[in-house]
């Protein structure tokens, strides 16, 4: 040992500015390029759009075959899903950062903070790592479905996307049975869970399928039955539907204009924890008991897309919770007349109608960024509970309260068609309530904070 | 199982209760320090300033004050100090410490050694980074056989011992010796034939080492076995196999072993310990 390697605490471990610039660039940079793709992209593939889009660029479609249309238009939409794939991969590796960064700090570590400022590039050394391990099948495991369950998880997980706005215009198809598809489609994961947990052939992965099996079906029916109240509320399934049947401020959103919608958001947000397999239902892959469930025995390629799919869920889950229940896209002082006044009468609409689908989508984002930061916070925060309580809770709780919500909302939309003032009412009774929990809340941390003889600290983060 | 609606109503409340608090505490801790302590490279000191001052590293013996009473050799429960003495070819009456070695991959940082000390001269140090690709340069030599030390006289009315700041000889040893230099390649015991008077300085023992067998090269481990020592010094030269940590580490056999026998393979060989 000489003295330039014994003395290694002269080194700082301030990051260096190039090292911070490459970080934010490629931290901001990423998933800004991704939804800007996704901005023009998503109004310009539907059909006439299309065509108006390229004339305005010279190309002119008027001479095409009705088929070269549809594969151009085929190709335009080929695009636009590996766009929103790969903004779904990217979103799940960040979230995987984060969250590793926060419960770091909520457990007193440091975290990720060796590749890149911050240790931002560590979930593309990990997506790395994974590609290139060894794509290992058990001996016996049952070789067809074992390859097959992660691309059922894949694509129950990408589905959702088609129906999931990101803005004001902003969604890859406006269904008009919305959250009923992407209710459907998100059962697909748990078939795929479910395989992998058999064909595995492992008694830990068996376990863990099983249990996943048991909690996602259970947790549908509450999580079906609180998503009926804003649609209750709307008169629609379309995602935009619910979306544009609420305002941008807060005393408008379906959340607070209802008081059994705050608390059918409440059983809400915990189905969609249990469906997405977070804690304090993690139980399928609870590493205490079962190792890692029902992907104990997979690796490589295989695990990232397990791994994919679980960390973008959050995302997933968020929007979905936010589109119903908060507000979704809307944007302040901008309602629907607003927007048809800038999209003109033209085919092609003009650049404030494109600076408002750009405000809608911020609005968007910010929302769901924060209610994904609240599953992260939960996770970290409760323990995993017990088999027996996690079914107790879904069917002694959750669904009776679910259905009460459910009663109460039609009862609670009777009664705003005859007096509308109720629902403005409880709108800003219901806010200013929230200022005061929050209120209450901050307190509560301070002293929390201060109860230890600790101070407010934020350097080294 | 919630019996009454009391009950059910009770685990509600319990939940609300756990949320609010519970999400309190970790919002509180995201506005906290970090308690981990990023060794090795981003302390705010070197760790070894970091530890309490009666943290027991690597040994080190100040030999400007070492009595040679063997004292810490004795009190060693593992053996792992090994300590020779002759008298000084030049002054007779001035005996000199021709070898203190300690083997560090061996101790067991127990402190025993550091008690009967009578000039504090052994200490434990902080020093505890010492990575080695050789296990056998954990042996550290505070004396070198060429130039030995001579012992240190106590003054009765002494106040205390001048003694170099503790660490400073560990550390100047480990910042100058490469971590990964090569081991040293230890003697196989010498053929009895050839064996010398054990009085006669060990400088001169390894300086007639040199004359050794052609295989005496090789690692004295691998070498023992196929030595032709005679089958009569058998019993006195243990070479425990698979323990290369033993190298260098001789236990003093002034009773069985033949003393040429230990003039002879000063380093290689281990003598068993029950001969103290």
């Amino acid at each position: 040992m000489n003295a330039k390697t014994q003395d290694l605490s002269a080194r700082s471990g301030k990051t260096a500015r190039g090292v911070l610039l490459a970080t934010l660039a490629f931290g901001f940079g990423l998933p800004t390029v991704l939804l800007a793709a996704v901005l023009v992209l998503s109004p310009v593939s539907k059909p006439a759009m299309l065509v108006a889009a390229l004339r305005a660029v010279g190309v002119d479609l008027s001479a095409w075959s009705p088929n070269a249309r549809y594969v151009l238009w085929a190709v335009v939409m080929v695009v636009l899903a590996l766009i929103i794939v790969t903004f779904a991969a990217v979103i799940s590796g960040m979230t995987v950062w984060w969250e590793m960064r926060v419960s770091a700090r909520m457990q007193s570590r440091i975290g990720y903070n060796r590749v890149g400022a911050g240790g931002y590039f560590q979930w593309i050394a990990d997506a790395v790592k994974l590609l290139f391990k060894e794509d290992l099948i058990p001996a016996d495991a049952d070789k067809l479905l074992f390859r097959a369950s992660p691309y059922f998880v894949l694509t129950g997980f990408a589905l959702v996307f088609v129906a999931l706005p990101f803005g004001e215009s902003l969604i890859a198809a406006d269904l008009n049975v919305g959250i009923f598809y992407i209710t459907a489609v998100t059962a697909l994961v748990v078939v795929g869970i479910l395989i992998a947990g058999w064909s595995s052939n492992s008694k830990w992965a068996l376990f863990g399928g099983m249990r996943s099996a048991a909690q996602v079906i259970s947790y549908e029916i509450p999580a079906g039955l609180s998503a009926m109240v804003p649609v209750l509320m709307s008169g629609t399934l379309s995602m935009q539907g619910i979306t544009r049947s609420q305002g941008a401020w807060p005393w408008e959103w379906h959340a607070f204009t209802n008081p059994f919608a705050l608390v059918a958001f409440g059983i809400f947000f915990v189905s969609q924890l249990a469906e997405g397999n977070r804690t304090p239902f993690d139980l399928p892959e609870a590493e205490s008991e079962l190792v890692a469930g029902y992907l104990s025995e997979y690796s490589g390629f295989r695990f990232a897309l397990f791994f994919l799919v679980e960390f973008g869920n959050l995302w997933v889950m968020s929007a979905i919770a936010v589109t119903l229940f908060f507000g979704g896209w809307q944007v302040p002082f901008a309602g629907p007349e607003v927007f048809a006044a800038a999209r003109g009468a033209g085919e092609l609409p003009g650049a404030t109608w494109w600076g408002l689908q750009v405000a809608s989508m911020l609005v968007f984002v910010t929302k769901t960024l924060l209610v994904l930061n609240v599953v992260v916070w939960v996770r970290w925060t409760l323990p995993r509970i017990r088999v027996d309580q996690m079914m107790s809770l879904c069917w002694k709780y959750l669904v009776p309260f679910a259905f009460v919500t459910f009663v109460a909302t039609l009862l609670w939309e009777i009664l705003v068609a005859r007096a509308p003032v109720a629902s403005h009412v409880a709108g800003g009774a219901m806010v200013a309530a929230m200022v005061v929990v929050a209120f209450f809340f901050a307190r509560q941390t301070r002293q929390n904070i201060s109860a230890v003889g600790d101070r407010v600290d934020f350097t080294n983060w | 199982m919630p019996q009454t609606v009391r009950e059910y109503t009770g685990s509600i409340r319990n939940t609300v209760k756990s949320f609010w608090h519970g999400l309190s505490i970790t919002l509180s801790y995201l506005a906290r320090r970090p308690t981990t302590v990023q060794y090795p490279d981003r302390t705010p000191m070197p760790v070894r300033d970091m530890l309490p001052p009666r943290y027991r590293g690597f040994l080190e013996v100040d030999t400007a004050i070492c009595t040679g009473c063997q004292a810490c050799e004795r009190a060693c429960p593992i053996g792992c100090i090994q300590i020779s003495l002759e008298k000084d070819p030049a002054n007779p009456k001035q005996r000199v410490v021709t070898q203190f070695d300690i083997d560090e991959a061996k101790c067991m940082f127990c402190g025993l050694c550091v008690e009967p000390c009578p000039t504090g001269s052994i200490q434990h140090t902080r020093e505890f980074e010492a990575t080695q690709r050789h296990i056998r340069n954990l042996v550290f030599r505070w004396s070198d056989p060429l130039k030995p030390f001579p012992v240190y006289k106590v003054d009765k009315n002494a106040e205390y011992y001048p003694r170099v700041p503790l660490g400073s000889l560990v550390r100047a040893r480990l910042e100058t010796l490469a971590w990964d230099r090569a081991a040293p390649v230890f003697l196989p015991p010498e053929p009895a034939g050839a064996a010398k008077p054990a009085a006669q300085p060990k400088v001169a023992a390894a300086a007639a080492a040199g004359a050794a067998p052609a295989k005496a090269a090789a690692p004295a481990l691998k070498a023992a076995p196929t030595n032709g020592a005679p089958a009569a010094e058998k019993p006195a030269v243990v070479a425990p196999v698979g323990a290369p940590a033993a190298d260098g580490v001789k236990a003093p056999a002034p009773a069985k072993a033949p003393a040429a026998e230990q003039a002879a393979a000063e380093p290689a060989v281990t003598l068993t310990p029950e001969t103290k």
